[in-house]
């Protein structure tokens, strides 16, 4: 059998592969913050004896879109939007910085500051810890600020602001838990010029269209990468017919 | 084939969705209702190729290859906004204005809390709730009350036959917690406390930032009816897209099944 079977063989598993990509896409075209991953194929040539006449087909390492997703007003005091790039810090499972555009926070009954799967929202000194508040108030830049419980507005107090930081997209890997952390495992710094906006969520930034457009491409892809797969066993069929000695 | 299974995860989460505004739009007349939505985050990540692994007896990968799974509901939570004021005019109708839950005493005898402050007498005169639940703390109107009132601070009075003074009945109490949307909605119009919900911290209405009482009025649905309904297209356009991307693959396996 020719090699070429297998070079098809690569091409369809990729496509296969892809095609779980833009399903996880369209899977998470309702998740607040989500980044859409981008997925795109490369070719691997293989070297070693003879012409290099074969070239395998791998995925590409992941890249995710870093557009904005629209922006959902809904009121609420404890919903973010990040305006633009940047990142909101806060605590992953194993206790280290870890960074995400998800902006539904709510406050857990020790009074912290958590997002909506119960990670600790970190400010300038760790986590954020809200006295008991009439209304609170989120800056554009993330200063949180009372009303303390049972007083008036002229006693605004200023409590933390959240840790918002704005790394290189290039410097920063999904980690397996649906949160960002940077490649080397260290911090970013704080940005003073990541803005965000309350009262709003940031929605998946997958472009709909997009994700069928590719769907229908990849189905298209993997189909003629099995026409392929069929034409190798054609060519085979063909010159064994050619060799069979009571021809 | 695993592209199948994650456009199936999307299909379930729309699905959560739907029930979610489903039972937002059913409440839309509920006294005290508050809207709950649906929170998605996407699921682990499978690490397909490891930086550096090899993808061919001669060739390494580059760099690492994330392959995510789909996406799940990790809750459904609730907005405590205040719901607009309906004036009824009835003397035992009350809505709370601001932060804070009126106490209910349940048959088995723990407590819950509820928004819903449209209140009933019983055969013994005592303050319940529309399903016939004692409010507490517990208060008792004599038969022969006339003009009873509500005041912005919770206290009950009422005027007594051949009396000129009114006569104080009680005071109704609120009970505050630090996170709402952490306790448990029953049904009924009632919550129970949680650990997520913090414990209770009871005052008189006006006091320690929980809100006032305000008689004759009723405290509406907070569930706003045209956000409702452009959530409910939008879900449901997600959840035909996901349908598209299970039949698409379900055609490349049948294509590979047909023709190879």
């Amino acid at each position: 059998m020719d090699r070429m079977i297998y070079v098809a063989m690569s091409a369809a598993r990729s496509a296969q592969q892809a095609q779980t990509v833009t399903n996880h896409n369209i899977a998470n075209i309702s998740t607040n913050g989500f980044r859409a991953i981008r997925s795109a194929l490369d070719s691997a040539p293989v070297p070693g004896q003879g012409l290099p006449s074969r070239v395998n087909t791998v995925a590409q390492p992941e890249v995710w879109s870093t557009a904005q997703g629209a922006s959902l007003a809904t009121g609420r005091d404890l919903d973010i939007a990040i305006q633009g790039q940047g990142w909101l810090a806060v605590q992953g499972p194993d206790g280290e910085e870890a960074y995400t555009r998800a902006g539904n926070l709510r406050i857990n009954p020790n009074g912290l500051l958590e997002n909506a799967n119960g990670r600790l929202v970190l400010g300038n000194g760790g986590p954020i810890s809200l006295p008991p508040y009439e209304q609170v108030f989120l800056g554009e830049d993330g200063q949180i600020s009372i009303i303390p419980q049972g007083q008036t507005a002229e006693s605004l107090a200023q409590v933390d602001r959240l840790r918002l930081v704005n790394p290189p997209a290039e410097a920063l890997m999904r980690s397996g838990d649906a949160l960002f952390s940077l490649r080397d495992g260290s911090r970013a710094a704080p940005d003073p010029n990541v803005r965000i906006a309350s009262g709003q969520l940031e929605q998946s930034n997958v472009n709909p269209a997009g994700a069928l457009a590719d769907m229908i491409e990849m189905s298209r892809h993997y189909e003629m990468t099995i026409r392929a797969m069929n034409t190798a066993e054609e060519t085979d069929a063909a010159s064994a017919r050619l060799i069979r000695l009571n021809g | 084939m695993e592209s199948l299974w994650v456009a199936k995860t999307g299909l379930d989460a729309q699905q959560t969705r739907m029930t979610v505004v489903a039972n937002n739009l059913a409440n839309v007349n509920t006294n005290g209702f508050k809207r709950g939505r649906a929170i998605f985050e996407d699921l682990l990540y499978q690490n397909i190729a490891q930086v550096g692994g090899a993808t061919t007896q001669n060739t390494e990968n580059p760099t690492g290859f994330n392959l995510g799974t789909g996406v799940r509901v990790i809750g459904t939570e609730k907005n405590f906004s205040q719901g607009s004021a309906l004036t009824t005019g009835n003397t035992l109708d009350v809505m709370i204005q601001g932060r804070g839950f009126l106490q209910v005493l349940q048959p088995d005898g723990s407590l819950a809390y509820t928004r819903d402050g449209s209140f009933k007498v019983d055969s013994e005169g005592r303050l319940v709730t529309a399903s016939g639940f004692e409010i507490q703390p517990s208060i008792t109107i004599p038969a022969d009350a006339q003009a009873l009132t509500i005041g912005l601070d919770g206290v009950i009075q009422a005027t007594l036959p051949g009396q000129t003074q009114p006569t104080s009945l009680g005071t109704l109490q609120l009970a505050d917690f630090i996170n709402p949307p952490g306790l448990q909605a029953k049904g009924q119009n009632l919550y129970v406390e949680t650990a997520a919900s913090g414990s209770p911290q009871v005052s008189d209405p006006g006091q320690q930032g929980v809100g006032t009482l305000i008689q004759g009025s009723l405290e509406t649905s907070n569930v706003n009816v045209v956000e409702e309904l452009v959530s409910m297209i939008e879900t449901q356009r997600a959840y035909e897209m996901n349908s598209k991307a299970i039949s698409t693959s379900d055609q490349m396996l049948q294509y590979l099944n047909n023709n190879l």
